[in-house]
């Protein structure tokens, strides 16, 4: 009887040890076939957020960017998919977290495709980031209405971590056309969808026009801070007129506005922002 | 395979650290002091003539026909803006809180997020007893640790749990009577429907479309637990409809059945609807219509034999699971089931004999344009997953889901929760292995620059017809009631729970619960004086006039 159960504290320890260099060391490095098993796993279970090809989606983060803003290394990914990301909208990958769960062997297949799709560092990630940091908080007035590791305006979207959670070519497009997708917001735990960066105009009972964006709104209310940064929540059957418009209050910066050189610019500003400590 | 134990003893679920007993039993009256004959309470002569008694609720969907209505009419157009809470219940757990309680003789019956039971005092909300059971740590549940409800007969309350266990709990005291296992949890079987009771049998369908099993519904013997039939939800070899599937495919083709039936007593017919087959978003491998998923079933409740089927979507993969309440209208001399389904059409069927009357869209289609010779809509080549993604709608979630609709005798309306939501829909060829997730495809919203949204929608019956609509601000995943006060009760994604007016859509009053609501309503009465209950969060939430 002693004998079973000190046999069985053998195995669990064995079990623990090899549980525990299981989640350490990738047993597929640089395996491709794997790689595309990995593929299908991640568009079964990654994709929703990183969309398809890992370059990020509405949720989440361009994961072809070589690096990596929660670790670089096979075991961080590893433990990033394994337990979730404290403080992001990224699930523990087990059971009633994101999709159906994967096992262990299955997120070391996604690390394995992870590093499949991995890109060169592209030009914007090369880009001259002291000038974007001019341009943002000068002559292109991004400050006026975003903050970036805690100076600049409320109205729009903090960027401090926009730059390790969205594609280039995402924030390429936000910045040339800004109401081609609407910035999103505020994410309750249980809704399907976060709230975007909607453009409201209210007119208030006794009169009073303003002008902002909606940070929240449901069937009977609506919460908004408007151009002057104060905040609002309306009760919207006592408004004289509301109205929504998906028209982003960002102006559109067209090459005349910004030149494509001083974009990448921007962009390097905000990718080299969100290495130094947005977003953590 | 099958066990059947009769024990006493509840499983533990609550850590000792809490410092609270598994089920505190409020029942040792001095044993034996007192003796009185037992009754049982619940019988089902009571079931059948549920709508006698409209202070109770006494099945999932209200009565056997599936109309979640509710002749109580204490609350009405005329006060429903007066509406207070009165009391909540807290399960203190997370994820989606799905059930729809059950209210017998002013006990209120509810279940909860992992498989929790209670008992409680309706019109106050304390507690009586409570059950948690303790799931395995390999249970599979694709979307959520939840669990819909409850059914009643004689002194006992059945539960169908995440671990594949169907369980009698003694109604006053919550001590386990039996436990079955009918199924291995590990392969990817669970239960998240409230069974439904016919006669002296309790009936269950399983969930695990997202894993590839096989389907069925069953049905238990209510006194002892034991089996008395089996369907299987894919024909075997040898059976009509097994040639409907592409060589060893039926062996794992998915097609669950997680939502609680109907049942017509007239024709001791029970209708029972059927879940995508697997892998869901993928036909490669599974040729053929594959019977019968995405189907409705006129099935003998005593012998389980199928009278006859009605598939809504052939050889799904969009995940089009026909899992919604199939309600049973009469229009005249006609006998009819009527369903909003999940691929976008409202379907009305005759239910002697499964013939399609109509099928008309009630939200955005794509998948289909064109019908069979019957008016069954079929699925398009053009909207088949690819590699690139295919928009295609409504979404991988439905135009609706599981969330019950409504049907108001009063208006003669059909009310229903509609998701304005398109997905793009991409191939993921994966191998089967049991217990893992068997989709073949990945889903995700499109990104247009389009908000979702949703709303709740009344249809009518004979023509299809939207009659009108309340729109909600996202796509939502609340139940409706109806009530004979002319009003239906629904919630929303943003937490609102709502009365309108069932006439007109006309909202009249809400309540912010604080979490998005995935559930259905209900509504019951003590001494006289009605409630409204709806479950959001963690919390069961009642509401009556001041």
């Amino acid at each position: 009887m002693r004998l079973l159960a000190s046999s069985a504290f053998v195995a669990l320890v064995a079990c623990m040890a090899v549980a525990v260099r299981a989640q350490e060391k990738n047993p597929f490095a640089g395996d491709a076939k794997v790689a595309k098993v990995g593929e299908y796993q991640f568009r079964s279970n990654c994709a929703f957020c990183h969309g398809l090809g890992a370059r990020g989606g509405g949720r989440g983060p361009d994961l072809t960017r070589a690096q990596k803003h929660h670790g670089n290394t096979d075991a961080e990914i590893f433990h990033n998919i394994h337990d979730g990301i404290t403080g992001t909208a990224m699930p523990a990958a087990t059971n009633g977290g994101i999709g159906v769960g994967m096992s262990d062997e299955e997120i070391w297949q996604v690390v394995n495709y992870l590093r499949s799709v991995e890109k060169k560092a592209t030009a914007a990630e090369t880009g001259n980031a002291a000038h974007g940091k001019e341009l943002f908080y000068g002559t292109a007035g991004c400050g006026t209405c975003h903050m970036v590791n805690g100076k600049g305006g409320r109205l729009g979207p903090d960027l401090s971590s926009t730059g390790a959670s969205r594609s280039v070519e995402y924030l390429d497009e936000s910045v040339r056309r800004p109401s081609k997708r609407l910035a999103t917001g505020l994410s309750e735990p249980m809704k399907d969808f976060s709230q975007e960066y909607e453009t409201a105009t209210v007119v208030t009972s006794d009169g009073t026009k303003l002008q902002g964006v909606v940070l929240n709104e449901d069937s009977f209310t609506v919460q908004m801070l408007d151009t002057r940064e104060q905040l609002h929540a309306f009760e919207k059957a006592k408004l004289r007129s509301y109205e929504k418009t998906r028209e982003s209050l960002m102006p559109e910066y067209d090459a005349k506005a910004l030149p494509e050189k001083d974009l990448k610019d921007l962009i390097a500003f905000l990718l080299a922002a969100s290495e130094q400590g947005g977003g953590k | 395979m099958k066990s059947v134990s009769t024990r006493s003893g509840g499983k533990s679920g609550f850590p000792a650290s809490l410092g609270m007993a598994v089920l505190f039993a409020v029942t040792a009256t001095a044993a034996g002091l007192f003796a009185p004959q037992a009754s049982a309470q619940v019988t089902f002569e009571r079931l059948l003539n549920s709508s006698k008694e409209p202070q109770n609720w006494l099945m999932y969907s209200g009565d056997y026909a599936g109309h979640r209505f509710s002749a109580l009419d204490e609350i009405k157009i005329s006060n429903a803006a007066s509406l207070v809470p009165k009391w909540a219940y807290q399960t203190m757990a997370g994820g989606k809180f799905e059930t729809t309680p059950l209210v017998v003789d002013g006990i209120l019956y509810g279940t909860g997020q992992d498989d929790r039971v209670y008992a409680l005092d309706a019109r106050s909300g304390r507690p009586i007893w409570q059950y948690q059971r303790a799931l395995p740590v390999d249970i599979r549940p694709c979307c959520g640790r939840v669990n819909r409800g409850l059914a009643i007969l004689g002194d006992k309350v059945f539960v169908a749990t995440l671990d594949a266990h169907v369980i009698a709990l003694d109604s006053k005291t919550g001590n386990v009577v039996w436990d079955v296992s009918a199924a291995e949890h590990a392969k990817g079987y669970s239960f998240t429907l409230a069974p439904l009771v016919i006669k002296n049998l309790v009936l269950v369908g399983v969930s695990g479309g997202e894993y590839g099993i096989r389907g069925f519904i069953e049905a238990y013997d209510v006194a002892t637990g034991e089996r008395k039939w089996r369907f299987y939800t894919i024909p075997g070899p040898g059976e009509p409809g097994h040639d409907s599937w592409e060589a060893d495919s039926w062996k794992i083709g998915g097609s669950p059945a997680w939502i609680t039936g109907t049942y017509d007593p007239a024709t001791n017919t029970t209708f029972w609807t059927t879940g995508n087959p697997s892998p869901s978003n993928r036909g490669e491998g599974r040729a053929g219509d594959n019977l019968y998923s995405n189907s409705l079933l006129a099935i003998d409740p005593d012998t389980g034999k199928l009278k006859w089927h009605f598939q809504f979507t052939q050889h799904d993969e969009h995940d089009y699971d026909a899992t919604q309440v199939p309600v049973m209208i009469d229009e005249g001399d006609r006998k009819l089931i009527a369903q909003a389904n999940r691929n976008g059409f409202f379907y009305v069927v005759d239910r002697t004999n499964g013939k399609l009357i109509s099928a008309t869209s009630y939200a955005k289609v794509s998948w289909s344009t064109s019908k069979d010779a019957t008016g069954r809509p079929v699925p398009d080549k053009t909207a088949v997953p690819t590699p690139e993604g295919n928009r295609v709608c409504p979404g991988a979630a439905g135009a609706t889901n599981w969330m019950s609709p409504t049907y108001d005798p009063q208006t003669k309306l059909f009310y229903v929760t509609a998701r304005e939501q398109c997905d793009i829909f991409a191939t993921a060829p994966q191998p089967y292995e049991a217990g893992h997730a068997y989709y073949g495809s990945a889903y995700f919203p499109n990104d247009e620059a389009q908000p979702f949204w949703g709303a709740l929608r009344a249809l009518d019956p004979a023509t299809g017809r939207l009659k009108w609509e309340w729109k909600h601000t996202s796509p939502a995943w609340a139940g409706v009631l109806s009530t004979a006060g002319g009003l239906v009760f629904t919630g929303d994604a943003e937490g609102n729970f709502i009365a309108l007016e069932a006439a007109s859509g006309k909202a009249l009053w809400h309540f912010q619960c604080g979490a998005s609501v995935y559930s259905s309503p209900m509504s019951f009465a003590i001494d006289g004086k009605q409630y409204v209950a709806v479950a959001a969060g963690s919390a069961l939430f009642t509401f009556a006039l001041p």
